[in-house]
């Protein structure tokens, strides 16, 4: 029994220390997009002069942040709590979720390689990258006050 | 005495019944309101179909493109008393509404009243429709005619007693459906009016935006301040200018959301807004900029949820 307590806390210290926190890790990770967007926006809406170095970083930024999603490891049964603004029907359709993901990432890796040299080959780039935003934000993503 | 309570009571039971009967019957559009309509403009239509998010609900759920014009419903639309299945409002003259005349799609749109006479649930929201223009649903009829004919039935509605009596609907809307303006803009720049007219008419903002009440009235005294998910978790965003709300986005912000679905900080529209996004796309920026013309000019309200825990 009391080697069953000692050894309790160890596995507690152990499990944080490897799962760490899949809430804090995937809102790191949408953090970062919410970041490139700061350059990506205004220059596909012609608010910003086009910087071809400063469009291409923050493309990579998004491929950089979409690799390390693993839809199993950030989204574990039992991480929507708190302050979580994800759908619970993340889990009821775990498949459709997993699959809308993936799409994004292939998008995000494509575009973190395109270089585009243009706002015109910008555009062509960033309409189906951003257009997985909305699509899984619909279903995926509710609104707290 | 008791023979006197008896006929008190039965009386009491006519009357009552009377009553019943009058508040909660369909009223219909006047006739020769709508023969004074003018002739549907196909093109002007188009737009007014965007503006009324028609797709949104009535196409497949997850169309995109040309298929948001395939209009043989199917949205599973959840609400606090029961579940509410979109109908298919195609062209199809069996399954859609291809074989109704303009009268019958008039009074639907702005009475809430089937061609059979039946009253419609207000998750379709004509209670916003019925402050659109005559002319905006003729020209709305012509465009919709035009759209492909699609097969189809959607399920029935999925309401428990009491809700499942259309017939109590009638209460519903004696209580509830007020067709003329929320607010009073006479004499406000005519960009606030032209938005004033897009808010609470065709984009029935109201809907979602202004929080209900216990029998599903929209609360008018917190026009558009947000309002608890009816669908479930989560809430429906603050648009007016007060404390949580959208205060610190420019018009040309508010404007170009509609138009993209980006927020000032670049953070993407989310929840049933990517639909209303989708369909403001296809509207003119004049009607856009109008729309956060007015958003700027109305009350503003604290948050029309409650705080989060």
């Amino acid at each position: 029994m009391k080697k069953l307590l000692l050894a309790l806390p160890l596995l507690a210290l152990t499990s944080t220390a490897t799962l760490a926190d899949p809430y804090a890790d995937r809102t790191a990770i949408m953090k970062s997009f919410g970041e490139a967007m700061k350059v990506l926006v205004p220059t596909v809406k012609g608010e910003a002069a086009y910087d071809a170095a400063a469009v291409a970083a923050a493309l990579g930024k998004i491929g950089e942040g979409a690799a390390k999603i693993d839809v199993a490891a950030l989204f574990p049964a039992g991480s929507n709590t708190g302050e979580s603004i994800a759908s619970p029907k993340i889990w009821e359709n775990m498949a459709d979720f997993t699959a809308r993901m993936d799409k994004f990432k292939a998008a995000a890796a494509a575009a973190a390689t395109a270089n585009p040299a243009d706002v015109e080959a910008f555009k062509a780039t960033f309409g189906p990258l951003a257009g997985n935003c909305g699509e899984c934000h619909e279903n995926y993503r509710i609104k707290k006050g | 005495m008791i023979r006197k309570l008896a006929v008190a009571a039965a009386i009491l039971a006519v009357f009552g019944g009377l009553a019943f009967w009058l508040v909660t019957r369909p009223v219909v559009l006047d006739g020769a309101v709508l023969a004074s309509a003018p002739t549907g403009d196909m093109a002007r239509g188009e737009m007014v179909f965007w503006q009324g998010g028609c797709a949104s609900c009535h196409a497949a759920p997850g169309a995109k493109d040309a298929d948001r014009l395939k209009l043989g419903g199917g949205l599973k639309l959840g609400s606090p008393f029961g579940d509410f299945h979109a109908p298919n409002i195609s062209s199809d003259t069996e399954d859609g509404i291809g074989a109704w005349d303009f009268p019958a799609f008039a009074n639907a749109m702005q009475r809430g009243v089937s061609p059979e006479g039946e009253h419609y649930y207000p998750a379709f929201p004509y209670s916003s429709y019925a402050r659109m223009t005559l002319a905006d649903i003729a020209d709305l009829f012509a465009f919709m005619k035009t759209l492909p004919a699609v097969k189809g039935v959607a399920p029935d509605h999925e309401l428990p007693f009491p809700f499942n009596i259309r017939r109590t609907l009638g209460g519903w809307k004696f209580l509830f459906f007020r067709p003329e303006p929320v607010l009073a803009f006479d004499g406000a720049p005519d960009a606030v009016q032209r938005g004033q007219y897009l808010v609470e008419g065709p984009g029935h903002c109201g809907e979602c935006h202004t929080p209900r009440n216990p029998l599903g009235g929209p609360d008018l005294g917190q026009w558009l301040a947000g309002a608890p998910n009816p669908e479930g978790k989560g809430i429906i965003p603050n648009i007016t200018g007060g404390e949580g709300g959208i205060d610190a986005w420019s018009e040309g912000q508010i404007a170009s959301f509609l138009k993209d679905g980006f927020t000032p900080d670049f953070d993407s529209a989310g929840g049933t807004m990517t639909q209303v996004v989708l369909n403001w796309a296809h509207v003119g920026d004049a009607d856009r900029a109008a729309i956060a013309a007015y958003l700027k000019a109305v009350p503003k309200m604290p948050n029309g949820y409650p705080a989060a825990k």
